[in-house]
């Protein structure tokens, strides 16, 4: 039997990088304060000591070049782990990341594997605002060449960090600062969650809740809430790759449920959710489905004060709420079961800055 | 200096920079067939400084290179039917028909990529770099860019991170003096110039004569010597000048964006008769070097035009690495 611990998503991303530069001398880790005292939330603590300074190190702040810089050495087989402290500082790397490493491989005939992953850590509330705060997952799963995964949990964080370092396509790695404290049951040992599988991480028969990422957790305990208030029976998918997407995982439980909610952790339209419900029109007789429906972010920059934020993400309560809808039920007054004191923190663990 | 130099090595040099030309004018003489269906920005008139560079380079050192790459392609040693073949779109293509002019590549021989967006291959040089120094090799990478470039944050960024982890790699600016019409003088401030620039930065810097092989060769040569043996970065601007329109086959003086006597005055610094009267040869000398290269240079567009398209399916391979 291997050996599994309770760890937290941080130290489930600190053991797979470790891992992953025990297993191969060419896995470089690089990033913004990747050897600072915090070392990236702790994620990156303690790598340099143990792999030293000319495969863990510090940048400049250099977003594009650097980015560049990782396609280069991956010509030459080095496999970089890059992070951001938040996806949108990336913003100023489009051009390596479209022009370079989504299309090098291909537009070099295909024999020019770039193998580089980088870590997008996705802020929410406590004020983080219009420019810390943005999950673009569709705007990166838009891109040819692109691979997009974004794990919810602790262990699919590790499995799916060690299968995008080995990946030898460009991985976005969108990690949710919510989850960073989050623990879950993971193997001890070094072990890859194949990208492009969704987790069917709850069977049910009425509905399919189609989520990723923080949004998993919210899912989750409104389907609890629906079977037991209502008797609605959801099954929850786990996307885990944002693309490719796993669309049969998608069909076979919709054509089971005959509904569909897509709960998105981008902007509500050109989304993601979009994406899936198109693929479901596109594949399933349309008299067999009875209902589809989305939910995401509005259509708006998060703005940074605490009173506007109030309802601005999406929780349980709203997925309940959209569930009941679907099924006919009148919508209930919130909170239903997110009676937090405040609505900007995943827990008491998180008092700021960022 | 120059009369240390073996006189075997310039002409070794010279039948190299004849051939670039020979490749890119007949480039341009065909072009018209429509045979060959991508924008191709040519090298005539810029050939020294790939050709002179490349006599010090080995095919283990590496290089990465800008939409007009054809020289520094050839000069490194990339094979030129595939280069052909890939400007006419053929499955034989160095980049199976995929990159075009713009995006040529011969792992074989170090060149690694050119690419068509102004200065995105800069990082991508430097980050060669890093792996050669990780590879503890005595090998190192260059990096071609325009004067435009030195336009681009990625540019700065590039250099900076060459010079923080000192990093083996040349720097080559090609300053030819406009990004497409657009003059430097509209670009940068008349009194700053580019190699000042990259020195403040924290890189040993020169200006070189980017149309005189033979002072190139006797300034290069220790510039590539140091790179190597020290590991850290150098940056060198050369002026020279396109004397083809900025993309395609023809002329583009018409347009009146480059002042008549600037023109005739690069014509006259044409850096293959500056070199063929530092030789001392005669016309009938050069005649012989290019009947000598005639034959391979045909025989290269014969391959690429009688090389078979890839299959449409091809298009739809390689999106992702196996």
């Amino acid at each position: 039997m291997s050996k599994r611990s309770e760890i937290t998503f941080v130290q489930a991303i600190n053991d797979s990088i470790r891992q992953a530069m025990e297993i191969d001398k060419k896995v470089l880790c690089y990033g913004l304060g990747v050897t600072d005292p915090k070392a990236v939330f702790g994620t990156t603590e303690k790598l340099e000591q143990i792999f030293g300074p000319d495969r863990v190190f510090d940048i400049p702040c250099s977003e594009n070049a650097i980015t560049g810089i990782g396609v280069g050495a991956a010509l030459l087989g080095y496999k970089s782990v890059m992070t951001h402290q938040r996806l949108d500082f990336f913003l100023l790397a489009m051009d390596q990341l479209v022009n370079s490493a989504a299309k090098w491989n291909y537009m070099f005939g295909g024999n020019t594997p770039v193998p580089i992953t980088i870590r997008l850590i996705l802020g929410r509330g406590w004020g983080q605002g219009p420019t810390h705060s943005q999950n673009l997952q569709a705007w990166f799963a838009h891109i040819p060449g692109l691979k997009v995964v974004s794990p919810s949990n602790a262990s699919d964080a590790k499995g799916l960090l060690i299968a995008s370092i080995f990946d030898p396509s460009p991985v976005v790695f969108l990690e949710h600062r919510w989850l960073h404290n989050s623990k879950s049951d993971v193997l001890n040992d070094s072990f890859s969650v194949e990208i492009g599988k969704a987790n069917v991480v709850k069977s049910g028969s009425d509905i399919t809740l189609v989520t990723s990422s923080y949004l998993v957790a919210e899912a989750l305990d409104a389907a609890e809430y629906v079977l037991n208030s209502f008797g609605i029976s959801s099954e929850v998918i786990d996307l885990r790759t944002i693309k490719p997407l796993d669309t049969d995982t998608i069909l076979a439980s919709v054509k089971k449920t005959k509904r569909i909610l897509c709960i998105d952790p981008g902007a509500s339209s050109f989304s993601v959710s979009s994406e899936i419900i198109f693929r479901i029109i596109e594949n399933l007789d349309h008299k067999s489905i009875e209902a589809i429906s989305k939910i995401g972010m509005p259509d708006i920059p998060e703005p940074t004060s605490y009173a506007l934020t109030k309802n601005f993400y999406n929780n349980a309560d709203d997925i309940i709420n959209k569930v009941l809808d679907m099924f006919g039920h009148t919508q209930l007054q919130k909170p239903i079961i997110r009676k937090q004191e405040h609505h900007d923190v995943p827990g008491k663990w998180f008092t700021g800055p960022f | 200096m120059s009369n240390k130099r073996v006189n075997s090595d310039l002409l070794s040099t010279l039948i190299l920079m004849i051939k670039v030309r020979m490749v890119e004018e007949a480039i341009a003489n065909s072009y018209h067939l429509g045979k060959m269906r991508c924008p191709t920005h040519l090298s005539i008139g810029q050939e020294a400084v790939p050709s002179v560079l490349s006599s010090f380079l080995n095919e283990k050192d590496l290089a990465v290179s800008t939409h007009r790459g054809h020289a520094h392609y050839i000069a490194k040693g990339g094979s030129i039917p595939e280069m052909l073949a890939e400007i006419y779109g053929k499955a034989t293509g160095c980049s199976n028909g995929k990159g075009g002019s713009m995006h040529l590549i011969d792992k074989s021989i170090g060149f690694m990529g050119t690419s068509a967006i102004v200065g995105n291959s800069i990082p991508i040089g430097v980050g060669l770099a890093m792996g050669l120094k990780l590879m503890a090799s005595d090998r190192i990478a260059v990096i071609y860019l325009g004067d435009g470039a030195t336009e681009e944050g990625v540019f700065y960024e590039s250099l900076n991170f060459a010079v923080v982890r000192e990093l083996p790699v040349l720097f080559v600016c090609e300053n030819n003096l406009y990004s497409v019409y657009s003059s430097l003088a509209c670009r940068q401030p008349r009194e700053r110039e580019i190699y000042r620039v990259a020195r403040s930065m924290g890189l040993d810097a020169v200006k070189l004569d980017g149309n005189n092989p033979i002072s190139l060769a006797d300034e290069i040569e220790p510039l590539i010597n140091k790179v190597r043996t020290t590991s850290r970065p150098i940056f060198i601007e050369c002026d020279t000048y396109r004397l083809r329109e900025h993309c395609g086959p023809n002329f583009d003086d018409d347009l009146n964006y480059r002042n008549e006597s600037e023109l005739k005055a690069w014509k006259v610094r044409d850096p293959i008769n500056c070199l063929v009267s530092h030789l001392g040869l005669t016309q009938n000398d050069v005649m012989k070097i290019k009947e000598g290269i005639t034959f391979e240079i045909n025989e290269a567009f014969d391959f690429a035009d009688k090389s078979s398209f890839p299959a449409m399916s091809e298009a739809y391979t390689g999106e992702f690495a196996v």
